[in-house]
This record gives structure tokens, sequence and C-alpha cells, in this order.
């Protein structure tokens, strides 16, 4: 590891617009944590437009990365004090966390949490450190055939793990990639599915169709169902957990710091898969896992540590190799080639400023999240009064605003309409939007690796399977792709455990 | 919620294959929080609704195919524009007809309700802002997009309508003109 450039990246950290930008990132990150509505993405993605104008693109990265890594903080507020999960990936901190805000120790569940979020972080953010370097040397041999063979896998492993119907979230996604063909071609320059409008020629900007899927399909699916009131918390008190809580705790955050950064390196897996296998290893290594879901502290403790870890770890395959592992990412993504900056391999040689400037960024944002998290965690309550009403008109100015800013086009805003609309559909269809804008980001990337490819194999496509690193890369995805079928296999021959006794009982404990 | 907000699909279960041994549990875990999110969502759309997303999507997949096979397939060895739209285009259609076989009894989707008029009229003031921008500056519409959304779709009394609509234009107006300085068309000049 180059260890001068590394310490640079903590200087361009310190730089005061940089701080800025970070403590405006995690702020924002928090506050859409604890408001239930908007996800890291949709914000992200919302936000995107700031990259074009911001004086600095490190300091938009550096925030936009707060944003993602921030909402696992705020997530946990509401799913302790509410029972509403404000993020996915604090789900599972809802069975355990609103148990013991009913004992009375909600300050305690807050407290463990941020204190685990900020280990699992901070665990991940070492990890990344040291191992970022080495994966970014592995990759710079990757070629065109190695890159197709990845970006499909990424993409077919955030289909596939991701939540929903698997059939559909590959259909989305393969959509996303005949849609990002739109334009005219790279290689031949002509003209695909533009039905002659000048507009689409150059194809349609990733910005806009994100933050159409993700930021205005949010909105508008959000609207139809808005809670009139506003939730009022209970009071917290006793933030500060006992030093027998830490104990209990302890090594719960280690083993979530564990599981979160293995699982958010794999392309799909993220926060919120890690976040369930965390309390899955709590449960089952628990003396009496009968207590889960009554108020376990390390029910609290492993997720919240795990999806922390894991949204850290998440930044490794898009920094070093440049394949998204998930939405957020690919946001992020989006975001650096706005910038024009190319994720990939040769990213940490080429813009070491970029490189370190956003990993050593993390190391601060968690600091400023912890005190956020625990020393100011009442104001951030308090937001839970503001009714999601008022907020909703101004997240939809925010966005139409902010893309016609990205190019003074109207059109753009038409474009933007066209795929939120088309962003609620699909979830009202049981289509989830993220393995599609994901589809779309990579798009380009797995089309050109591929004809690349094509030509340097002299049109025989036994070439990917031949050459190893690309034939490995495939047999996962055969793998990923046969698996649920084997599984089901097994499944039909052993009987389906009855698991319902256990469910109601946890229903009522959380009554 | 975010993207990867949990559904009650049947399917769901089948994705931990990283971590296979802990699938029984992660697996009631899932079933459990679908069902308690789903509460607070309307009911599933039924078989309808899930062959009429699949035709669609058929019907994308056909029409990219015949499409990109207008632009030229070319061979492998030389790739035309339209091979890689082609093959694509392909994968929809046998993707849709897997959907159209074995998708119809999934319980993922939503009923159009009441409630979904909300989202008409949201979308519909998304398109009036976008047509009155570049006409009259963003301050009226922004107000008017404001007024709509607090009043008659959010239920807010008119006072705080006004108030906060007006603030919000205000401060936007010092954001976007001043502190990022991008050129946003306006009517009132300061």
């Amino acid at each position: 590891m180059d260890f001068s450039a590394f310490l640079d990246g903590f200087g361009v950290v310190t730089q005061p617009g940089n701080l800025l930008y970070c403590l405006i990132g995690v702020v924002v990150g928090m506050l859409i944590g604890v408001l239930p509505g908007l996800g890291p993405a949709a914000t992200m993605a919302i936000l995107l437009p700031v990259v074009y104008s911001a004086h600095d693109p490190v300091a938009a990265i550096i925030m936009l990365a707060g944003i993602y890594y921030g909402a696992q903080y705020g997530g946990t507020i509401t799913s302790v004090l509410l029972r509403i999960p404000g993020e996915a990936s604090s789900v599972v901190t809802v069975f355990d966390g609103f148990a013991l805000a009913k004992q009375g120790k909600a300050g305690t569940a807050l407290g463990i949490a941020a204190i685990g979020s900020f280990i699992g972080a901070t665990i991940s953010i070492i990890g990344l450190t040291l191992l970022g370097p080495l994966v970014a040397e592995f990759a710079l041999d990757f070629g065109p055939p190695e890159y197709a063979a990845l970006a499909l896998l990424g993409v077919l492993l955030v289909a596939t793990i991701g939540n929903g119907n698997t059939v559909k979230a590959l259909a989305a996604a393969a959509i996303g990639l005949l849609l990002a063909t739109v334009g005219s071609d790279s290689f031949t320059s002509a003209d695909r599915f533009t039905f002659g409008s000048l507009n689409l020629e150059d194809g349609i900007d990733f910005v806009v169709v994100a933050m159409g899927l993700f930021g205005v399909g949010e909105i508008l699916y959000n609207l139809e169902e808005r809670h009139g009131k506003p939730h009022v918390p209970a009071a917290i008190a006793n933030i500060w957990p006992s030093r027998k809580d830490l104990k209990e705790a302890g090594p719960a955050i280690g083993r979530g710091s564990f599981i979160g950064f293995v699982l958010g390196v794999l392309p799909g897996g993220g926060a919120v898969m890690a976040s369930l296998a965390a309390y899955a290893a709590e449960k089952r290594v628990a003396k009496d896992p009968s207590r889960f879901g009554r108020g376990a502290i390390e029910g609290v403790a492993g997720p919240e540590s795990a999806n922390n870890a894991a949204a850290t770890s998440s930044f490794i395959p898009l920094l070093t190799i440049g394949i998204p592992a998930n939405a957020s990412m690919a946001m992020l993504y989006a975001a650096l080639l706005v910038v024009g900056v190319t994720p990939g391999p040769q990213l940490i040689d080429e813009r070491p400023d970029l490189f370190w400037g956003v990993v050593n960024s993390m190391y601060i944002g968690n600091l400023i999240l912890l005190l956020l998290s625990i020393p100011l965690v009442g104001i951030f309550v308090r937001i839970l009064r503001v009714r999601p009403a008022i907020l909703a008109p101004i997240t939809a100015l925010i966005t139409i605003l902010g893309v016609y800013t990205i190019r003074n086009s109207v059109f753009d805003i038409f474009l933007m309409i066209f795929f939120g609309v088309v962003g609620y559909l699909m979830k009202k269809f049981g289509f989830e939007p993220g393995p599609m804008v994901l589809a779309f980001v990579l798009g380009s990337l797995i089309e050109s690796s591929f004809r690349r490819s094509m030509l340097i194999f002299e049109g025989d496509a036994t070439g990917f399977v031949t050459r190893p690193i690309s034939g490995a890369i495939l047999a996962f995805v055969v793998l990923v792709i046969a698996s649920p079928l084997i599984k089901r296999a097994f499944r039909r021959k052993t009987p389906a455990t009855d698991t319902t006794p256990e469910t109601v009982q946890r229903e009522d404990s959380l009554r | 919620m975010s993207e990867t907000q949990p559904r009650p699909a049947p399917g769901a279960d089948q994705g931990a294959s990283d971590v296979e041994h802990e699938h029984d549990i992660l697996a009631e875990i899932k079933a459990e929080v679908a069902q308690d999110l789903a509460d607070e969502r309307p009911p599933a759309g039924g078989p309808a609704y899930q062959v009429a997303s699949a035709l669609f999507v058929l019907l994308v997949g056909l029409a990219g195919a015949w499409l990109a096979y207008g632009y030229g397939i070319g061979s492998l060895r030389r790739p035309g524009p339209g091979l890689w739209p082609f093959i694509v285009s392909c994968l929809i259609v046998v993707l849709a007809v897997v959907l159209l076989v074995v998708g119809r009894h999934l319980d993922d989707t939503e009923k159009f309700t009441r409630s979904s008029l909300l989202v008409a009229v949201g979308a519909a003031t998304f398109v009036a802002l976008g047509f009155l921008l570049p006409v009259v500056g963003f301050e009226i519409p922004a107000v008017l997009l404001g007024i709509v959304w607090l009043r008659f779709l959010g239920g807010e009394s008119w006072r705080s309508t006004i108030v906060i609509s007006v603030l919000t234009t205000a401060a936007f107006y010092g954001l976007f003109l001043y502190a990022l300085s991008v050129p946003l068309p306006h009517l009132i000049a300061l």
C-alpha cells in the first residue's frame, strides 16, 4: 500500500470544504434514515445533480458516500422507537430493538446500536484500506472478457439475491440492459431505438433514469400510503450503555462486523442481507434463543454492526474493480462517471486524491455519526414529529429543479417523469427498480466489453470460458443460476418445517 | 423504503445462496418482516396483474428483438449494431414467457385503489411544472405544486400550506440561484 497516498487522503478530507460536504452527507443520510420513505439509493439519485454543480467533484462524491453509510445509522432510530424500520437494513432491529424500548430500555438499544455501527463500520474501513489496493492490483490484469463476465455476474447477483421474485428481477435487469443500448452505437455510430429523436441520440442519461426510477418513483409510491399523523416517539433516557450491556453486546458486535464485511463485498449482498444474516447468526449461537424477539441486546448489536460493516465494504468492488455491488453503489458509480472518472482498478493510481479522499472520509464521517447518534440523538428523534406530507413536495421540487439544472433541459424533466411513472408501476406490479438501474448503469460496459471480446476471440465465444479468470467468473454465474433450481429439487424431498408457532409468538411479543 | 424493500414473494427465499447454512432462519425472518411491512400496503393484485405485466415484458422483448434485427445483427466475428440488443431482447422474451407460465399466482403486486388517484395527480403536477418552467420561471409553478401537494394530497391546513410553499420556493431561489449559481428560469430578478 502506498502509505503517503493514504496520508494525503486525510489531507484531502480535512480541507474545510470537503469536511463540510462530508458533514452534510452524513446528516442527510441520517435524516433520510430516520424518516421512513426515501431510501439511500433514492436520495443519492435525487442529489446526483449536485455532482455537476459542486466546485470540487471529490467533495460531492464524499457527500454521496456519506448519505449511504449515514442512512444505516438513522434507520435504527425508528426501528427501535416506533417499530417502523427507517431503512430496509434495519428491519431485523425492529424485533429486539422495539422490545427493549417497550421495557424502557430504548436508550440502551440506541446506544449499543450506535457503538456497534461505529465499530462495524470502522473495522470495515480498515479492511477496505488494507484490501482495496490489493484487489485493485489484481484486477489490473482484467481484459474485456473478464469485465463482461464480472459485470454480468454483478447484475445477476443483484437480481437474484435482492428481494422479490427472481424472474421478475432478471426481467427488469434485462430491460435495463436494453435501455442502455438506446442512442448511437459507439462502435458503428448507427442509431438504435432513437425513433428519430435528437434528444435520444446521445443515449439516455443514467442520471435522469436513476432520478426517475428511484427518486420520482418512490415519491409517487409514497403518496399512495401517506400516514396522516406523525409518530410521536417515547422519551429516551440512558443512551450510554452500561458496562454489562457492552459486555453482552461485544461478541455480537464482533461477529456482526465480520459477517457484514464479508457479505458487503459480494455483489448483491449489501447491508440488508448482512443484517438478516447477522441476526440469524446471533440467534444460532445464543444459549437461549427464545430471548430473541423479547429484547435481546445481541439482536440489536449484531445486525446493526453488520449493516454498517456491509455498507462500508460494498465500496470495495466499486472503487477497486469498478463494479457496483448494489443500487446505492450504482448511484456512486454514476456520480463518478459524471465527474469524468471511470471507476476501476486504475482509479487508485490515477486519482489517489479521490480514492483515499473518499475512503478516509469514512473514518471521519463515522466519527461524526457516532457523535450525532449518541449525544445528539434527541434532535433526530424530534424530526420524527415532522409530518411526511410536508416533506413530500420539498423532495419533489428538489428532484424536478435538480434534473433541469443538469443540462438546462426540459426534455430531461419529462424523461425523468416518464421513468418515475415506470418506477411506480414497477413497484405496483412487483418488479424492483434496483436491478434495472444497476443493469442500465453497467449496460454499456457489458456491451462494449462483450463486443471487444468477440473481436479479440475472432468470433469464437468459447474464448470466454477458456480464459482462466473470465472462465472462473462465468462458472460462478452458472452456479448462481443453478443454485435455486438445485435447492428446489432438494426441498421437494424434505418436508417443509413448520415455523408458524414461533412466528406467532414473536408477533405477540412485539405488541 | 429503499430499493431493497422486502416483499412477501415466494421466490424471496431462493436468494440466500451465499449463506446457505443460515438459510432456514433467514427465510423465516424474511417472511416475518415481509408480513409486517405488507400490513401497510394495499392488497395483492392477483393473476390478472401478473399476466398483464408478463405480457408487457413480452411485448418489450418482441419489439426490441424486431427493431434490433433491423439494425443489423452482423456476425459473431464482426458484431453489428443490432447483435447485442437482439441477444438481450431474446433474453427478455424468454423471461417473459417464464413469468407467464410460473408467475400467475405470485402475490407481489398491489391493487390500484382510490388512493392511486393521488399518484396520478402528483405525476400531473410534475408534468405541469415541466411545461410551465421555461414559460413563466420556476417560482409560480413551484408554489402551485406546493399548494397542491400540501393542501390536496397531504391534507395540511391552508395556513401551513401557504407558509411552507412560499418558504420552500424562497429557499430554493436562494439555493439554486445564489449558493449553487445555476441558471434556473426565474421571474423575480433580485
